[in-house]
């Protein structure tokens, strides 16, 4: 194995799992106030479709971005409406969301399709950090996505962690009714999470379609946001564990083709299997760890809330 | 509307039955439905199916539609044959190797419909035949161009799946590479999908980052060629010309032209004599070709391309005529022997030159 070889799995590495930190952390935040939301794969592609075919419209990958962004956050509301507002039965509407943000993003790509792009988020130039062996291309070559990801990880920890709306978000995910009854919306906090989850995922789509590839196709997502769902567990709903995840499950998507180059026969289908045989195994771990202490889930992950219903 | 949509479905149902029951093969009215596995505009595999379909409807004049996106292995593809029967095409054309069973008993069902399938193995010899095109000759002849391009004598190649038709492609691409450039090899990198952007440019980026600078591919999407283009190498393409995604590295690229053979099924559906063969086309038969070379390859190059074409043509040259050695350096085809058709669509080894594993 080169050494350019080796700089370039680590670089993949962190593109890769900046792309599923940007969904995984979305989907966190969501959870975090009890809503499941398992239609990321959806939402980023609607990210994805709308950044391409607004940069191909206006020609700035930056408007393309806040656009993918607002669109995500708007149909990640759509999941609010019916699970919140409604009270729906949230898995069943995540997956219907997850199958018809990819059937949307599909009709909306119509005339997409094999066009070559029209603007991409280039990678950001730091100076003489990006001209440092190994850390410079590895780290500060990176396309902007991969620092905003790094921005909003610790925004939310911070959020989350360290402030009053942060406590009320998670006291959310944790008991509804006793948020409500401490005076704050219970629908209001949940909505603004799905929407943020939404938001995050559609800069994820976004992310494939103006900085990693930037061409628009039906199935670009190719099961990402799914891997996403699964790095959320992984992570244990934590911000900081999902980022490990992510650079860890990001190794395994760039590992997937380039082992061959090192001449390592192992089959890529294997390797794609991983990130899932990784949760499970974390699963098995939690379920096992929970016999004597809690769940590092929120308590009240995937059920309705209305009041004065118990 | 409606009521007028009715009238027109009975005025089809019922010359269909009188044409039925006068027993005449020779209805003038050929109607002719393409389903496609993938998008009309993907720039690649079904963008030249389509191109065919179109260049096949103004040749005969016939009446043409399609259904794009139709997924294989599900209802789906029988869904849609059966809609267009109904409306009265009698000329089922499907692309995509997983459509072969359901056309194969589709077929059966529907005897005075003609299927034709793309890609696969099946034909009955009565209305369901088989047609495909020998890629092998255009992937040759860009192997020659990507040959002399290379100057660290590394050249990648991105391919779907360690199937013979990939097997054969990748075969005749490095000889034609050692042909110009003896002390080249082609590096494969496999990666398990026909069309995920993201793991096919990732891979060229693989090949990349290890020294190839030439980026062949046996994909469905140009992510290859774009990060060839962004790494300022260079990049041979597939299924049709993909130069505007990539105009600085786009060499050449074997391409489809599925025009002629679409006559040609157009035709003998028309005059009753489609046999439900095996149909392998080949550049004589224009079939496949190789799309134009960039205009800053050296003029010799492109001579000694046009020289082998020719030779191909007319018959004097065969990609696969020996002396071929395997990669493990045994004789593959011996000097004088010349690879029978049997042999070539159930290639399963490397030549000399590859490197990479059959998965």
């Amino acid at each position: 194995m080169t050494e350019a070889s080796l700089i370039g799995l680590l670089e993949a590495t962190v593109s890769f799992g900046a792309l599923l930190y940007l969904a995984a952390l979305g989907e966190m935040i969501t959870e975090k106030a009890g809503i499941l939301n398992l239609g990321v794969e959806g939402m980023m592609a609607i990210g994805a479709v709308t950044g391409f075919v607004v940069a191909l419209q206006t020609g700035n990958p930056w408007v393309a971005l806040v656009a993918a962004i607002a669109a995500g956050a708007l149909i990640g509301l759509l999941h609010g409406l019916f699970t919140v507002v409604l009270g729906a039965e949230q898995v069943v509407s995540g997956l219907s969301l997850a199958i018809l943000g990819i059937g949307l993003a599909a009709y909306m790509g119509r005339g997409s399709v094999g066009q070559p792009a029209g603007a991409e988020l280039v990678p950001v130039d730091w100076g003489p950090l990006s001209d440092i062996p190994w850390a410079g291309p590895v780290l500060f070559q990176q396309s902007p996505l991969v620092y905003m990801a790094v921005l909003a990880g610790i925004a939310a920890w911070f959020v989350l962690g360290r402030t009053r709306l942060g406590l009320a978000v998670r006291a959310a995910g944790e008991s509804a009714p006793t948020t409500d009854a401490a005076g704050h919306s219970v629908a209001g906090l949940r909505l603004g999470a799905v929407a943020t989850g939404g938001a995050l995922a559609g800069a994820s789509g976004a992310y494939l379609t103006l900085s990693i590839t930037p061409q628009w196709t039906e199935g670009v997502v190719a099961g990402r946001g799914w891997i996403a769902v699964a790095l959320v567990i992984f992570g244990a709903w934590r911000s900081g564990r999902v980022a490990l995840g992510a650079l860890l499950f990001g190794l395994t998507l760039a590992l997937k083709t380039r082992l061959q180059t090192f001449g390592v026969d192992f089959s890529p289908i294997l390797l794609s299997m991983l990130p899932y045989l990784l949760t499970v195994g974390v699963l098995v771990a939690i379920s096992i760890r929970s016999r004597n202490r809690p769940s590092p889930a929120p308590a009240a992950l995937g059920i309705a809330y209305r009041r004065e219903e118990r | 509307m409606r009521r007028s949509l009715f009238g027109l479905l009975a005025v089809v149902l019922g010359l269909s039955l009188v044409a039925a029951s006068c027993g005449s093969d020779d209805d003038s009215s050929t109607k002719a439905a393409f389903i496609y596995v993938g998008p009309v505009g993907d720039a690649g595999w079904t963008y030249a199916h389509d191109q065919g379909r179109l260049a096949a409807a103004a040749e005969t004049g016939v009446e043409t539609a399609f259904v794009e996106t139709v997924p294989e292995g599900t209802a789906d593809f029988g869904n849609y044959a059966r809609d267009f029967i109904e409306q009265g095409f009698n000329l089922i054309i499907g692309t995509s190797f997983g459509y072969m069973d359901d056309m194969e008993a589709l077929a059966e069902e529907f005897p005075d419909v003609v299927f034709d399938h793309v890609s696969g193995y099946k034909a009955n010899g009565t209305n369901f035949g088989n047609t495909f095109g020998r890629m092998y000759e255009p992937r040759y002849l860009s192997g020659m161009v990507a040959g002399s391009a290379t100057s660290s004598d590394l050249i990648g190649y991105v391919a779907a799946f360690p199937i013979p038709e990939v097997i054969r492609g990748i075969n005749a691409f490095t000889l034609g590479v050692r042909e110009v450039n003896p002390d080249a090899q082609v590096e494969v990198v496999w990666t398990s999908t026909w069309f995920d952007p993201v793991v096919e440019g990732d891979s060229a980026q693989a090949m990349l980052d290890k020294g190839a600078d030439v980026i062949a591919m046996h994909q469905d999407s140009t992510a290859a060629g774009e990060k060839a283009e962004a790494a300022g190498a260079r990049w041979v393409a597939y299924n049709s010309d993909m130069s505007a995604h990539a105009p600085a590295a786009h060499l050449t690229a074997p391409v489809w032209n599925w025009g002629p053979r679409y006559t040609e099924i157009i035709g003998q559906a028309t005059d009753g004599t489609y046999e439900g063969g095996y149909y392998w086309g080949s550049m004589a038969d224009g079939v496949v070709d190789l799309a134009p070379i960039a205009a800053d390859v050296d003029a010799a190059v492109k001579a000694a391309v046009a020289e082998r074409k020719q030779q191909i043509i007319d018959g004097s040259f065969h990609p696969f005529q020996g002396p071929i050695n395997a990669q493990d350096g045994s004789v593959y085809v011996a000097a004088g022997d010349v690879l029978d058709d049997g042999t070539m669509l159930s290639m399963d080894v490397f030549v000399e030159g590859v490197i990479g594993s059959l998965g």
